[in-house]
């Protein structure tokens, strides 16, 4: 008795719908497992875990603040993920935009206009885009692996935010706390809402993935980044050349993460400080998989991964389960979909 | 007496192997006896990979047995074979460039033992043999040459009984070719068969004592390479003069479409080869066939005309009288040039990608399937519908991924593809190559019609019988360096045989200029 | 500046330096097999909370590293089914193997947050420990950080002399050759990130049993990643790997002097990038120019292997 894998031909289209279902459904029974093993009740667990934050407009207020920067970095990683180009650095890229475009916004406390948001964010994406041209720079003249330049110089953004609202940009009104002063109103995204903290960033931020479904779906460039990534030979004979790939991608991931950073910083926070968010940049590469590098798959990956920060906080405050547990739930929600996709690429027999 | 004593080293008897519906060895005989250095001629296609692959256990037959010093093999894998005897020099090596010769060969051998006492196996056993090695270099700094010596001293230092070599001198130069020569002379007269697979005759005739030809995965004769002229032998490869179907029209007279002007191009790969002062015209309504066996930079020269490599000049490459030897791919399609590469899967075909999607891989410009960049609805699709009607691709519709086609009908909907697309220059290689004779005489007749359209076509093919109906003039690549064209009625394939083998005339560089 | 403090700094550069030696070095031989796991972070803190945990219980140090090391291999074999048998990609699933590291290192240590242990006994060989300058700079250290000398000089030694290191080193170079050698690419990758696993979890237990002997949440404060960029800072060769680990060690250790003295020359952020802008560096330094072939990347490095059957 053998299993035998043998690959398939294409990938099962059903399958491939599937996976993102069985991962949520393996996690829930996975972390109800866990809970249950460590002493928590785990049906209380699962619905302060998935169901509570659902429950309230606030709650799905504050789903969509946190889901809408995951949505829109992780669409920008997928098209480079579509084309093998792993850029694993959209935390530091993230943290530049909001210094960029924070810098701009410190540097005009005074500035009134509508011209003024428009200016911190292009800032903000450019600031981005700086950081992620040093590894598309460098591996596009000496074939340095993109996975490890942007993963260092993530830790070099975090340090330089640091060192920044430590050092020079620290308040000076702000009793020593490493802060930044405020934006300027003209400066900060105000929330749309009355009583929730949705800014014009936010549904941006869930525009992007569609534009980027379309533009990957109907658009050149997003054939020939699907190409480059199913078939780099084929990519070279359609005249789509390799060099060219690796900077678009390149410069779309970094510049969404960017102005991510920047949205944040001047929407919900209002000011810098030394963490922009609780590691979006890392997280959003698992949004990415569990949308299965799909940008219309991302935005429910989002909201997903949303659900266990905040589900997180809620398990934690009614029934004392550590802050972990939300690490604990998105890790598995990533590693199902990574395991199941070989499922997909393969058909396993049982043979005698 | 010991029947065992008088037995050859190696016997085959109705060796057949099968890959799906194509029959790649048909009940192949062969008898080595010890100390023969024994040749296995053929063209691509006829088999000899395969067999010697069985030989060596890498594979396993579907029917027939192999005889081991007369004693019938039961069971058969690398390992065994590395402990009976047999070693195998493959074709492409096993080999890392990182690490020093010492390290490659010991990764090579069941048992290296102590490595200082295998460094100065290596040393002795490589001097001995004429093929010197160091065994502190790092193979990253060695030729290709260089490397292959680490492959054979792999087999020697096994004190193999016989010794498998495949196409061993398509990468050395002269010089080194005699090396090798000498060593297995060498060998051979210590008592060590040699299977040696080449399709190049003045080395078979120089070094064999026996002969067995393949041709189509059957064996089609045995002789004595010594009592054999390069012709008789390419005869017996090729199947004689005479049923081959020839084009006698004489080559058209009209405009230069396709330009190569003493094109240098250095291979991309270490397995590659150079194009050297390569010129080649083809006129409006001519079909040029390029011959040559695998390997002597069919796939570089393909890239060097398709422009998925630049030129070093401008005027390298010329399309309709335009230098583009710096232009890429796309540009050069815009100018009218399509193609074919011999990869169907993953090269001019994206295998999970839709037939809409591989319609619009090339066609974007040409077809028109693509305004301001967003690419137009439902004109990819009704493109790939129109290459499906004409040209019966047998498929369920577009949507059918590219993967789940035949051979056959893939590479209809490729040809397809670049024919629709209105080309005043075609590149094909092997355009039928793997596919059934339906498939391979409508795609024939696409050719010959898109010639008479008035475009210029370049056919580079391993299959003569195809360049002999197809080509107008012919030319054949060898190591890097392309022969002077000729009227394709004025030549018998024996001596196309013969230049494709690297035998007979010096193939020069000049093109000789119709009168 | 006198003596005593020098030599205070020293010891304590080794003590940063111990955790990120053990760390790199295992990671180095992951990644000399071709294989890239970014999940340090997540093993080293599993290692750090499951040697606390059960020192604290059992109150025994030696099963409480043994643990460690024991959960760090956990996760890695965990990494190695998704990634070797299952083909995932590799970053990916590093990157969720730290995630899931951290999370459930943060849930299962949650009992023990703030309690203080005893930290490991530091070695004492009579006459020799009690030398006036050697002896506290090199001889009365806790048994990890004389392991973590000893492992380091065993993984070069068995790289560079032993038939497995050469069969590892193969199948990080090229892992179809290797295959069409015959040696096993699955199977030595297996064994490659599970050493790796365990050093990582050593690593963690050194922080929770020796270094800062508490459990706290993110106790390793990202010393996983500085990990991961000691292995290419040291061009995957493992005694560079080491003298890096006590660069970056003196780093740190100098950042918390100069602070302490009131030097505020350069912000102490931008003394810890250091080690990363020196990392992207000698990847720029590896790909261009003369030094490219001898110390490039292992070939293989973050493919996934496919057998062509």
């Amino acid at each position: 008795m053998r299993l035998r894998v043998e690959a398939r031909q294409a990938p099962s289209p059903m399958l491939n719908a599937l996976v993102p279902a069985l991962s949520v459904f393996a996690t829930f029974l996975a972390s109800g497992v866990l809970f249950a093993i460590m002493g928590y009740p785990a049906g209380r667990a699962l619905y302060a875990f998935f169901v509570a934050p659902l429950v309230t407009m606030n709650g799905w207020s504050e789903l969509a603040l946190k889901a809408g920067p995951l949505a829109m970095i992780a669409a920008g990683l997928a098209t480079g993920f579509r084309a093998g180009i792993w850029n694993i650095g959209a935390q530091g890229q993230l943290t530049m935009g909001a210094v960029a475009g924070g810098g701009v916004a410190l540097a005009l406390p005074d500035a009134q206009g509508a011209w003024v948001m428009p200016l911190v964010c292009s800032c903000g994406i450019a600031g981005g885009m700086a950081w992620g041209a040093v590894p598309a720079l460098l591996r596009t003249r000496l074939g340095v692996n993109e996975i490890l330049t942007s993963l260092m110089l993530t830790y070099v953004a975090t340090l330089l935010l640091a060192a920044l609202v430590f050092g020079p940009w620290k308040d000076p009104e702000g009793y020593s706390l490493p802060q930044s002063r405020m934006f300027s109103d003209s400066a900060t995204l105000a929330p749309i809402f009355a009583r929730a903290r949705l800014t014009a960033g936010t549904v941006i931020e869930f525009l992007v993935p569609v534009a980027l479904w379309f533009a990957m779906r109907h658009a050149l460039v997003g054939f020939s980044i699907r190409t480059a990534g199913a078939a780099p030979a084929a990519a070279g004979y359609a005249g789509f050349g390799e060099q060219r790939v690796v900077w678009i991608v390149l410069m779309a991931g970094s510049g969404l993460a960017g102005l991510a950073g920047i949205f944040e910083a001047a929407g919900p926070i209002g000011q810098l400080i030394p963490q922009i968010t609780p590691g979006y940049g890392f997280t959003a590469i698992i949004v990415a998989f569990l949308g299965r590098l799909n940008p219309l798959g991302i935005i429910p990956a989002a909201l997903l991964m949303a659900l266990s920060y905040i589900g997180g906080d809620t398990a934690q405050v009614s029934l004392g389960i550590p802050n972990g547990a939300a690490g604990v739930v998105q890790g598995l929600l990533l590693l199902f979909p990574l395991s199941a996709d070989f499922l997909a690429r393969n058909r396993v027999r049982v043979v005698a | 007496m010991d029947p065992q004593a008088n037995a050859p080293r190696l016997e085959l008897r109705g060796l057949t192997r099968r890959f799906g519906a194509a029959v790649a060895n048909q009940s192949v005989n062969l008898v080595v006896q010890p100390g023969e250095i024994h040749a296995l001629p053929g063209e691509n296609g006829a088999g000899k990979s395969t067999l010697v692959k069985m030989v060596y256990g890498v594979l396993r037959p579907d029917e027939g047995e192999i005889l081991w010093q007369g004693k019938r093999l039961a069971a058969h894998d690398p390992r065994i074979a590395r402990k009976i005897g047999i070693g195998m020099v493959f074709q492409h090596f096993s080999l890392f460039d990182a690490m020093t010769v010492l390290e490659n060969v010991a990764l090579g051998l069941d048992t290296p033992g102590p490595m200082p006492e295998l460094a100065a196996r290596i040393r002795e056993v490589s001097a001995a043999y004429g093929l010197p090695l160091d065994p502190a270099r790092e193979v990253h700094t060695l030729s290709v040459g260089e490397r292959q010596r680490i492959e054979i001293v792999r087999c020697l230092l096994q004190s193999p009984r016989l010794l498998i070599m495949d196409e061993p001198t398509s990468v050395l130069t002269p010089g080194e070719v005699e090396a090798l020569f000498e060593t297995l002379r060498r060998l051979a007269a210590q008592g060590c068969s040699i299977l040696y697979i080449s399709h190049k005759l003045d080395e078979i005739l120089a070094l064999c004592q026996t002969a067995t030809v393949l041709r189509a995965g059957r064996v089609v004769g045995t002789c004595d390479p010594r009592r054999e002229t390069a012709a008789s032998l390419a005869r017996m490869m090729m199947g004689g003069d005479g049923a081959r179907p020839t084009r006698n029209a004489p080559p058209p007279r009209g405009r230069h479409r396709l330009v190569l002007d003493a094109m240098n191009l250095a291979a991309g790969t270490p397995h590659g080869v150079d194009l050297r002062g390569v010129t080649l015209e083809v006129r409006a309504g001519e079909i040029f066939g390029i011959a040559g066996i695998a390997g002597n930079g069919q796939t570089e020269l393909f890239a060097a005309i398709s422009g998925e490599r630049l030129a070093a000049s401008p005027n390298h490459v010329l399309i309709d009288e335009l230098p583009c030897g710096r232009l890429g791919a796309a540009r050069r399609r815009a100018l009218g040039l399509c193609s074919v590469p011999e990869q169907r899967n993953g090269h001019a075909a994206v295998p999970i990608f839709s037939l809409s999607d591989n319609a619009l891989l090339t066609g974007y410009r040409r077809a028109n399937l693509v305004r301001n960049g967003i690419i137009r609805p439902g004109a990819a699709r009704r493109f790939a519908e129109r290459i499906i009607d004409s040209y019966r691709v047998r498929c369920t519709g577009p949507a059918d991924a590219a993967a789940t086609l035949s051979g056959g009908n893939l590479q209809k909907f490729i040809l397809g593809r670049e024919v629709l697309q209105n080309p005043g220059v075609l590149v094909v290689s092997q355009p039928t190559w793997g596919v059934d004779a339906g498939a391979g005489a409508q795609i024939h007749q696409a050719l010959l019609s898109l010639a008479e359209q008035g475009a210029a076509v370049l056919v580079i093919s391993q299959d003569l019988d195809e360049l002999m109906a197809l080509s107008h003039r012919l030319s054949v690549l060898h190591v890097g360096k392309l022969s002077a064209p000729h009227a394709t009625g004025e030549l018998t394939a024996a001596e196309i045989g013969l230049l494709m083998g690297g035998a007979s005339a010096e193939p020069t560089d000049i093109v000789a200029h119709a009168a | 500046m006198n003596g005593g403090i020098l030599i205070a700094a020293l010891v304590s550069a080794t003590t940063g330096a111990t955790p990120l030696v053990l760390a790199a070095v295992g990671e180095t031989v992951s990644e000399r097999s071709g294989v890239l796991n970014l999940g340090v972070e997540g093993m080293m803190l599993a290692g750090a909370v499951g040697a606390f945990a059960t020192t604290a219980v059992t109150g025994s140090d030696l099963l409480g590293i043994f643990v460690g090391g024991a959960a760090g291999a956990a996760l890695a074999a965990l990494f190695a089914l998704v990634t070797l048998t299952l083909a995932a990609n590799q970053v990916a699933s590093g990157l969720a193997v730290t995630i899931f590291g951290t999370g459930l290192s943060s849930l299962l240590g949650a009992g023990f947050v703030g309690r203080r242990a005893i930290p490991l006994a530091h070695v004492h060989i009579p006459l020799l420990s009690d030398l006036p300058i050697l002896g506290p700079l090199l001889l009365r250290y806790d048994p990890l950080v004389y392991f973590s000398v000893a492992i380091t000089a065993f993984v070069a030694w068995a790289l560079a002399h032993t038939r497995a290191g050469l069969i590892l080193r193969a199948v990080g170079e090229n892992d179809d050759s290797a295959h069409a050698l015959g040696h096993n690419v699955i199977r030595v990758r297996y064994l490659a990130v599970l050493f790796g696993g365990a050093m990582s979890g050593l690593a963690g237990a050194y922080l929770s049993l020796a270094a800062t002997p508490m459990w706290v949440e993110g106790l390793t404060a990202g010393r996983g990643w500085i990990a991961l960029a000691l292995v290419v800072f040291g061009a995957w060769r493992p005694w560079r790997v080491f003298a890096g680990a006590y660069l970056f060690g003196g780093i740190s250790v100098l950042q918390l002097f100069l602070q302490g003295a009131g030097f505020v020359l350069v912000p102490t952020q931008v003394l810890a990038m250091i080690p990363y802008l020196a990392t992207i560096l000698v990847l720029v330094v590896i790909s261009s120019g003369g030094a490219r072939r001898r110390l490039q990347a292992p070939g293989s490095l973050g493919n996934p292997f496919r057998a062509a059957r």
